[in-house]
């Protein structure tokens, strides 16, 4: 059997697909970090800690209100939303002429608190969150095990993705968005309301890292940690992508999980610099990030 | 009235004096820091929960021995060595304390130890594992109570080596504890006739073990061997149950779990995991009813660390009242030579080292049909007896023994 530095093929093909898995997670919450950032200058610290939120209210509607995943799917992400509409009218809309570091104060804070709260409240080690009972079990794919909960992962992470690409750089309503933060006077001139608009931005952009909260609920411990952990690599991920570039975030999340995954075949002790190595590096040579325009 | 204010003032005076009957006692107060983790990844396994197991065993002394008051001081090492430090060293100058206790994390236990030894104060260890602690690093009043690495090893290793689990594979949390758990498991298992099929370290605080455990489960071991503790173990432990490990034959061992990781991961994924543990709250009527006392204040059943401050500091507590002194060569000469005995240790004695040799137990985490509650978690499948439990002191590397 032949082998690639003294890896086989079937370890080597299983860990790309791990590193794919991961790498969606990634994406899913860049992306929504690169729409809030793109559309309001924002850096939102609080992305991780919402993402946690989203995790955690799935947990609490199984546990209190017997409501199953698909469930919170649904029901997760519009209240994570709703909560960051109500921190973006109350709190961040009052600094957008302000520099960004005012703006990432303000969320790192809110990041501190939400944490803080929910540890204090449940603790450090975390809540079990089954798996749905439909997406139990795996596949034997010859090279490795997959279970089928990775799988759907995958598919549902790249379909919002792809599908939030799309509504912000082909439709109508994306033209508007894009708009609006170019120059919003004007945007506003032609009867469009644009902090409506942006709240909904702000909203759709935290929904993201709700919805990616309860994609992760089966797989890690819902804790008050998990975000915290996250938060700084998808940070580096946005970075190196080019802050704002909404492509950018989807690629660079998915290819940095494949390297990820790499790392740990061949070198595990470094697979959590790896993305802050890469991110040197693309810093230096190309300081907008991949894909991103200097501003 | 000038006599009587003059007979009052020497009234007064004589008084003052009456006072310090326990003259022994330093500024008259035996002061005990509880230093932990209490916001971390360890809080929930120490935390406050043994700054409580601390006061509850203060309080069976009616806050008083040797004529001066208990005070139970906390602190927050937030898991760094030279946070810790500098909390002692702050303790131990300024702050009037005669005694620290718990310290999770072995490289701010390593670090406390170092002071404590300079200094001499007493160090109740419950919550570090690493064998140096009783070894190379062992201090004249540092006490390792609760378990070690090499108790881990043994009860764990031992145990799933007789079910004829002889291939091991290794994951392995890369830094001091792990190594160290890793190591006296391997040198458990090798002497035994075992062997080792491979290993990989992964980084402190990893969310996603599935590139790991794949790699586990392609290397044809018997057993999956979990160097590593809290959040991780929990993590690894949750996704090996997704990825088919334990339902295609091979076992999983948590080489140091405690019950809040249970907890945390549930019944559902945890059933069947063997594990070493000092206490569990469900033994007898002694180790339930002070359980039950632990909950109404918590909210949560003990785990063996925090069981482990109650019954250290208490035997402390007992070994001032029998010198009457808070003199930390005195008070650790008696507590030496005091047996300890309580709902957490019975018979325990301690070692030239300052190892508490106690029994510790072998238990298997129940099947969710088996549990008839909450809190229901373990089956004590063992009791080994403490002279096999943990490292005979001579082997230990400790200058104290002869």
């Amino acid at each position: 059997m032949f082998s690639l530095l003294g890896v086989p093929p079937q370890v080597l093909f299983g860990q790309l697909l791990l590193g794919l898995i991961n790498g969606s997670f990634y994406a899913l919450l860049s992306l929504g970090l690169a729409v809030i950032f793109g559309m309001l200058n924002v850096i939102n610290f609080a992305h991780g800690a919402l993402y946690m939120v989203g995790a955690f209210v799935a947990w609490l509607l199984l546990t209190y209100a017997g409501v199953g995943y698909w469930g919170a799917l649904v029901v997760a992400p519009v209240v994570v939303g709703l909560l960051g509409i109500v921190l973006e009218k109350t709190m961040l809309s009052r600094l957008y002429k302000l520099d960004h570091l005012y703006g990432l104060l303000l969320t790192f804070g809110l990041a501190l608190i939400l944490e803080g709260a929910f540890r204090h409240q449940y603790g450090v080690s975390g809540q079990p969150y089954p798996i749905p009972a439909a997406l139990q079990g795996g596949q034997n794919l010859g090279f490795m095990f997959l279970p089928n909960y990775r799988a759907w992962v995958v598919v549902a992470s790249l379909t919002v993705c792809f599908g939030t690409w799309f509504a912000i750089e082909r439709t109508k309503l994306g033209a508007y968005l894009r708009a609006a933060t170019e120059n919003p006077t004007l945007v506003q001139a032609f009867g469009i309301n644009v902090p409506v608009m942006v709240s909904l931005t702000y909203g759709f952009g935290v929904a993201l890292a709700g919805l990616a909260g309860v994609l992760a609920a089966p797989i890690y411990q819902v804790s008050p940690l998990m975000g915290t952990n996250l938060i700084i690599i998808v940070f580096a991920v946005v970075v190196i992508g080019g802050m704002g570039s909404i492509l950018g975030a989807i690629i660079t999340g998915l290819g940095l999980g494949l390297l990820e995954g790499l790392t740990k075949v061949f070198y595990p002790e470094a697979s959590n610099i790896v993305v802050f190595v890469v991110m040197a590096i693309v810093l230096l040579i190309k300081p907008a990030g991949l894909f991103g325009r200097e501003r | 009235m000038r006599t009587l204010l003059l007979a009052g003032t020497a009234l007064l005076t004589l008084a003052g004096t009456v006072v310090p009957a326990s003259a022994q006692v330093s500024d008259n107060v035996i002061r005990i820091g509880v230093l932990n983790d209490r916001s971390g990844i360890y809080a929930d396994l120490a935390g406050e929960g043994s700054a409580v197991a601390a006061r509850m065993a203060a309080e069976e002394f009616g806050n008083k021995v040797a004529g001066a008051a208990v005070e139970i001081v906390v602190a927050d090492h937030q898991n760094k060595a030279d946070i810790a430090a500098s909390k002692a060293r702050e303790w131990v100058d300024t702050g009037g304390v005669d005694a620290i206790a718990d310290v999770p994390n072995s490289a701010a236990a390593l670090a406390v130890q170092g002071i404590t030894k300079e200094k001499k104060r007493i160090f109740l260890m419950s919550g570090p594992g690493a064998t140096a602690l009783s070894g190379a690093q062992c201090s004249p009043y540092g006490f390792q109570w609760t378990y070690d690495n090499y108790a881990m090893a043994a009860g764990t290793g031992r145990a799933l080596y007789e079910q004829g689990k002889k291939k091991w594979f290794f994951v392995t949390a890369d830094y001091a504890f792990g190594q160290s758990l890793e190591e006296e498991t391997t040198k458990m298992v090798k002497s035994l006739g075992g062997t080792i099929v491979g290993s990989v370290r992964h980084p402190l605080g990893t969310a996603d073990f599935s590139s790991f455990l794949l790699q586990a489960q392609g290397s044809g071991a018997d057993v999956i061997g979990l160097a590593n503790a809290g959040g991780d173990t929990v993590n690894a432990v949750k996704q090996a149950a997704e990825f088919g490990i334990t339902q295609s034959g091979q076992s999983l061992a948590g080489l140091l779990m405690f019950i809040s990781d249970v907890n945390a991961l549930g019944l559902q994924s945890a059933q069947g995991l063997m594990l070493t543990t000092g206490f569990y709250w469900d033994m007898d009527d002694q180790t339930r009813d002070w359980s039950k006392k632990f909950e109404a204040k918590v909210g949560k059943k003990p785990t063996m660390v925090q069981a482990g401050v109650y019954s250290a500091v208490k035997h402390y507590l007992k070994a001032v009242e029998a010198a009457k002194t808070d003199d930390a060569d005195k008070v650790a000469a008696k507590m030496r030579e005091l047996p300890v005995e309580d709902m957490f240790a019975k018979k325990g004695k301690i070692a030239a080292n300052g190892r508490m040799f106690h029994d510790m137990y072998l238990a298997q985490v129940k099947t969710p049909a088996e549990s008839k509650g909450a809190w229901d978690y373990y089956k004590i499948v063992k009791t080994i007896p403490a002279d096999t439990a943990f490292m005979d002191p001579k082997q230990s590397g400790c200058a104290l023994v002869k």
